[in-house]
């Protein structure tokens, strides 16, 4: 009896496992890997990448950046002024843009929004950095908000706060433990959420009442995969059609496969070496335990001209990355800076060598002094490069004593810098107010060593000044120029070295979706963009049923199965029958 | 009135795990906020307000208080990733890791058993060779590599990733059948793994009695051979055997971080790994509490059963 129930439970299994999931007229779907957890998605509170990508689908912000340039464009608001003291911004949010729900976007969704975060400590969590500098925020009437600021802020289209419906978030009484889970979730985004499983999915179906139009095809699911190599693997297999953060290798193992394609984009990320300048608080007292040579600028110059950039790039990136220099990758085109002839530090390790030496560190028994390297195990790149710096330093009589350490570990050496050298890196945004920002004296961190954002514990009163001066230039050619002498004092102090700006290695089903819009337009990436256009653009190569593909093979499995189940009844039928006959 | 003292001792040692769960994970390195706030445009106010948000403002005493109070309340905190309850967040993915590492944990016993119960049977047969040569090769091998390679060797047939699909039907049917389809390249990895674990105890434990006195008297009454060892051999063998598949069994609830982790399959293993990149204390003190708890419980009833199978260490 028991033979007879397991085997019609593998029948019946093994017959499920062999029934298409899609049917052939279903909905286009658009399956996305994501490889992060989403922590919330409340827009108040979701702080992770995959969390704000999505939030971004879902809420439209004041001002947008354009796909094919990354200027600033129409959001919720259409139209900005600011006052001639520059203290004063008036938005236009036009008639006509609706919420999912049907009822208008006006400027009173706006004006709660920031008043929310204004007045609540915990709406500030995620976005709250945005609004400090804020006096107040009125909405006039039902197309028009004032922000007024405190000081002038250039940054002022670069708000990347999403707007959100007043008459659902008026009700909300407690921020701190509204989920945002009524779904659908009322939006102005391009897609509506509908539907998120914690840890496995999120689905979103197209907002038919997007006023820039809605997308061309049904729904847009994200995936969740804790590994990426099964990530790359599902999309080879056509389980998901689009990928992102690929490691090179993964990248080159799509070379060809069919179905398949992919994308090499300019990032928006840069990997950096930090060399610990001699940390202090803000208060200017010591912290960490940096090696004393590194706070001569000497040194630290001569470890940055014995690293040779371009064979890092070749050999660890595999090429696909390009050579650092400033702060700003080269994707953000104007903001973008590489030193002149006159101040490019070239590799050169008999240079290097010589400037160690008039710095005052002689060779004791072939080594001038050991620095710490401290790197994240389990970091392809990490692993790696620091081999290749090991070689690189033994060559002008450095030391190091390489420490690859966990995430967290990494995390809290760099925060109490207690590190020589180390590995980091940043994503940066379409305004590089932030990245710039990172390394100004006021990130460092209080008397109890916390509260700080820095990194690379530099504290420079010109690069100070510069900063402030950016802030607030309102001409963009002139805070332009500002932003790049920024990053040449950054390049000639050398509190860190821009190892390489990495490529944005993406793949997808070109069977499925036949177009993706990336931003920039040139060399750009469809995810993890300034915006919603890689996945809004998204052009369905037609109404295929994705999962068609598996019938075949999950039939013969079920075959398979169903014969190893019948063999084993037979067999078993046939024991128990000479059993029963001999006793 | 022994009884009562282990009943005792299981009340001890699960206060005892939240007490240290508790200094354990303030030691690991990170900084949650840090983590939270990387990578952000964040102020030094904004660190502050989380921190007060947190209760990581107070001193660790007073935290501590805080967590065990709650906690005898049945109260296991808010998660700082999730933003959640913990209780909630627990739960949620307690579903799939039963699902998961319960079936697989019943399989590989079912399987083990058996196999070590042929394989002693025939000592040095082709059987037992072969048997005992595979399962310790499949012990042998990293559960990440044997999970990506039959990932890889099965192609199409099975689903790379997490429990069900985003485009089944809603019908219980089809969604259970897809739960199934997505259940069996995890479950053979956990299976193939920890199979030979049981394997080997059964095989030993049954050798050590293959020669003892009351399997000749039972065969020179005439007993068939299968019946000598279904009947005499194998219950005097199995003891050594329960005491680890009930230790598994409250394992089982820890979930399998590797398997999970690899085939992104939403239980507590790939909860903990999550957890632990905050760091997120209160869901890692949550899952510790739960985990040492389901550990503690079933260690209790491995006790109580062996007085059932063997009276001789009967609890009274």
């Amino acid at each position: 009896m028991r033979v007879k129930a397991c085997a019609l439970l593998a029948i019946a299994t093994t017959l499920g496992v062999a029934t298409p999931q899609v049917q052939a007229q279903g909905p286009v779907i658009l399956k996305v890997a994501i490889v992060q957890q989403i922590d919330s998605m409340n827009p108040f509170l979701a702080v992770f990448q995959s969390s704000t990508e999505v939030g971004r689908l879902m809420y439209d912000y004041l001002t947008a950046y354009a796909a094919d340039d990354q200027r600033v464009t129409e959001g919720v608001a259409n139209r900005w002024e600011p006052s001639a003291d520059k203290l004063t911004w008036t938005f236009t949010v036009p008639e006509g843009k609706k919420w999912s729900d049907g009822k208008p976007i006006t400027a009173q969704d706006v004006a709660f929004t920031y008043n929310l975060m204004l007045t609540d400590e915990v709406a500030r969590t995620a976005n709250g950095s945005f609004v400090t500098n804020f006096e107040s925020v009125a909405a006039t009437d039902d197309k028009t908000v004032v922000i007024k600021t405190k000081a002038p802020q250039v940054t002022m289209l670069a708000l990347d706060i999403p707007i959100v419906p007043k008459h659902v978030w008026e009700k909300v009484t407690n921020i701190k433990d509204y989920a945002n889970d009524q779904m659908p979730v009322v939006g102005s985004g391009p897609f509506v959420l509908t539907e998120h499983v914690a840890g496995q999915f999120i689905k979103l179906k197209t907002n038919k009442n997007y006023w820039r139009g809605a997308a061309k095809y049904d729904e847009l699911h994200f995936v969740y995969f804790q590994n990426s190599d099964a990530a790359v693997q599902a999309l080879g297999k056509g389980e998901v059609d689009l990928v992102n953060r690929m490691a090179p290798a993964q990248f080159d193992s799509l070379d060809g496969k069919a179905g398949v394609t992919r994308n090499k984009a300019q990032g928006r990320r840069f990997t950096e070496l930090l060399i610990n300048p001699g940390a202090q608080t803000k208060a200017g007292v010591p912290i960490g335990d940096g090696n004393p040579a590194l706070k001569d600028v000497r040194v630290r110059r001569a470890i940055a001209q014995a690293v040779d950039l371009d064979a890092l790039v070749q050999r660890v990136n595999l090429g696909y990355a390009e050579k650092g220099a400033g702060l700003v990758p080269p994707v953000f085109g104007k903001w973008h800076w590489q030193p002149g002839a006159g101040e490019l530090r070239k590799f050169d390790p008999a240079a290097a060598n010589a400037a160690l030496d008039a710095a005052g560190y002689p060779r004791k028994d072939g080594t001038r002094f050991t620095l710490r390297l401290t790197g994240r195990a389990g970091r392809a790149y990490d692993e790696q490069a620091s081999e290749y710096l090991k070689r690189s330093m033994s060559e002008v009589g450095i030391g190091l004593d390489v420490r690859l350490v966990s995430d967290n570990q990494l995390n809290e050496v760099t925060t109490a810098a207690t590190y020589d050298l180390a590995f980091s890196g940043w994503a940066t945004n379409v305004d590089p107010d932030f990245i710039l920002g990172l390394h100004t004296c006021a990130q460092r961190p209080g008397a109890d060593g916390k509260g700080g954002t820095t990194d690379s514990y530099f504290c420079d009163e010109t690069y100070d000044q510069l900063y402030a001066r950016q802030l607030s230039e309102f001409d963009e050619g002139k805070r332009v120029e500002i932003v790049k002498q920024m990053q040449a004092r950054f390049y000639d102090q050398v509190p860190a070295v821009v190892l390489a700006y990495e490529n944005a290695l993406e793949g997808y089903r070109s069977d499925h979706f036949a177009r993706f819009t990336t931003q920039p337009a040139q060399g750009g990436v469809i995810m993890a963009q300034n915006g919603m256009w890689g996945y809004y653009g998204a052009e369905p190569a037609g109404r295929v049923a994705q999962a068609s593909s598996k019938g075949p093979w999950l039939a013969i499995g079920g075959m398979v199965l169903v014969a190893a189940v019948v063999i084993g009844v037979v067999v078993v039928r046939r024991r128990q029958a000479t059993a029963g006959e001999r006793e | 009135m022994r009884l009562a003292g282990r009943l005792g001792g299981a009340a001890l040692s699960l206060v005892m795990v939240a007490v240290l769960g508790f200094f354990l994970f303030r030691v690991v390195p990170g900084d949650p906020v840090v983590s939270m706030t990387r990578g952000r445009p964040t102020t030094a106010a904004m660190q502050a307000e989380l921190r007060a948000q947190f209760g990581l403002d107070r001193p660790l005493l007073s935290q501590f208080w805080g967590y065990f109070t709650s906690l005898l309340q049945g109260d296991l905190g808010t998660s700082f990733t999730f933003r959640r309850p913990v209780a909630d967040v627990i739960l949620e993915r307690l579903g799939p890791t039963l699902l998961l590492v319960g079936t697989s944990t019943l399989i590989a016993v079912g399987l083990g058993l058996w196999l070590g119960v042929r394989a002693a049977w025939r000592r040095d047969s082709a059987f037992d060779k072969a048997t005992t040569g595979v399962a310790l090769t499949l012990w042998a091998v990293p559960t990440f590599w044997l999970g990506m390679l039959l990932m890889m060797v099965t192609g199409d047939l099975f689903p790379s990733r997490g429990m069900r699909d985003t485009d089944t039907a809603p019908d219980f049917v089809s969604q259970a059948l897809d739960v199934g389809h997505h259940l069996v390249l995890p479950s053979i990895t956990l299976v193939a793994v920890v199979c030979a674990e049981y394997m080997l105890v059964m095989r030993s434990s049954l050798l050590e009695e293959m020669h003892a006195p009351y399997l000749t008297t039972a065969r020179a009454k005439g007993l068939r051979d299968d019946l000598v060892r279904r009947r005499h051999a194998v219950p005097n063998a199995v003891l050594p055997a329960i005491t680890l598949v009930f230790l598994r069994f409250g394992l089982v609830v820890a979930g399998a971080i590797t398997t999970e982790t690899v085939f992104s399959w939403p239980g507590l293993g790939l909860l903990f790994y999550d957890a632990l990149t905050g760091p997120d204390y209160f869901l890692l003190q949550g899952l510790l509490v739960c985990t040492a708890g389901a550990v503690v419980v079933m260690n209790l009833l491995a006790e109580l059963l062996y007085g059932v199978l063997d009276p001789r260490v009967k609890v009274v």
